[in-house]
């Protein structure tokens, strides 16, 4: 969900206890969470229980919202919070706390490639999307989980910060490591089609 | 990536701006500085160029909002008691 095109909800409704309005707001957001759940935990069943945990959590706390963050952010923190919970929980390895690289050179850029002029059936044929898809599961955790929220949710830089519980900066170098990390394959793999074009 | 300078701008503060310039959320004059020094270094330019359009690749393939299967759906409903509630709205597809 871009949340700029989000629907309005009546909080004083959700703490009464309406459920026309809290079925209105499962619905809304089920889409994108359990996108979220999928994203995270890459399986169909663990992104049901985020799904369904995350609004047990938001029925059993409205009462307590205090509207610090709006509402759509508290709903991306518990359902953020669920997956990596989850995650925690299957793999105690994964360092969630980490920025997804141990230096800055890992991030730093090798592929020069200027593909970003190639057709636009090139660039959005069904086999880059598999790519991109692909490229996007494969970011760690902890780069993946604020790629997510920033750039496929839309949540901005501080909605993302505080479904996160981190800071502004924090939020900025996951996201620039994320985003590099993905021009980086998608160079790789437009790099063929561009060097095939160069060479017609 | 070679860790130069052009104008006052190193590469590596470059890309330390890029997120905040990608994002349109740069202040006038860095938006200068950025665009003064890719005009004098193409792989800045490239790497600027192509960031950009990775954002707009993913957001063009997450332009549909996605739908949960329906019987994802109806057990949720289940678990939040709103079973009666289930038929107010179809899911959108």
């Amino acid at each position: 969900m871009n949340v700029q095109l989000q629907p309005s909800f009546s909080i004083e409704a959700l703490r009464s206890g309406d459920r026309d309005e809290f079925t209105r707001l499962v619905d809304a957001y089920s889409g994108p969470i359990y996108g979220l759940g999928l994203r995270m935990l890459r399986r169909e069943q663990d992104a049901e229980d985020v799904l369904q945990n995350t609004f047990v959590k938001v029925l059993q706390n409205i009462r307590g919202f205090e509207e610090r963050s709006s509402l759509s952010t508290w709903i991306y923190r518990i359902a953020a919070n669920e997956a990596l919970m989850m995650l925690r929980k299957m793999r105690p390895e994964v360092n969630l706390d980490d920025q997804g690289a141990d230096g800055d050179e890992d991030f730093m850029p090798v592929q020069f490639v200027d593909w970003g002029a190639l057709p636009e059936e090139t660039l959005e044929s069904g086999e880059a999307k598999v790519h991109l898809e692909r490229a996007i599961e494969a970011l760690p955790e902890s780069l993946r989980v604020v790629f997510i929220l920033r750039d496929l949710e839309g949540l901005s830089i501080k909605e993302t910060s505080e479904a996160l519980n981190l800071t502004e900066t924090n939020v900025k170098t996951r996201l620039l490591r994320a985003r590099l990390n993905l021009r980086e394959k998608l160079s790789v793999y437009f790099g063929e089609q561009y060097f095939k074009g160069v060479e017609k | 990536m070679t860790d130069h300078t052009h104008n006052t701008l190193t590469c590596d503060q470059l890309l330390g701006m890029l997120t905040d310039y990608l994002d349109g959320q740069s202040r006038d004059e860095i938006c200068h500085e950025i665009e003064a020094h890719i005009s004098g270094c193409n792989n800045c330019r490239v790497v600027v160029d192509t960031t950009r359009r990775t954002i707009s690749l993913v957001h063009a393939c997450n332009d549909k909002p996605l739908s949960i299967p329906e019987d994802v759906r109806e057990r949720l409903f289940q678990r939040l008691n709103l079973d009666d509630h289930s038929a107010l709205k179809s899911n959108p597809s």
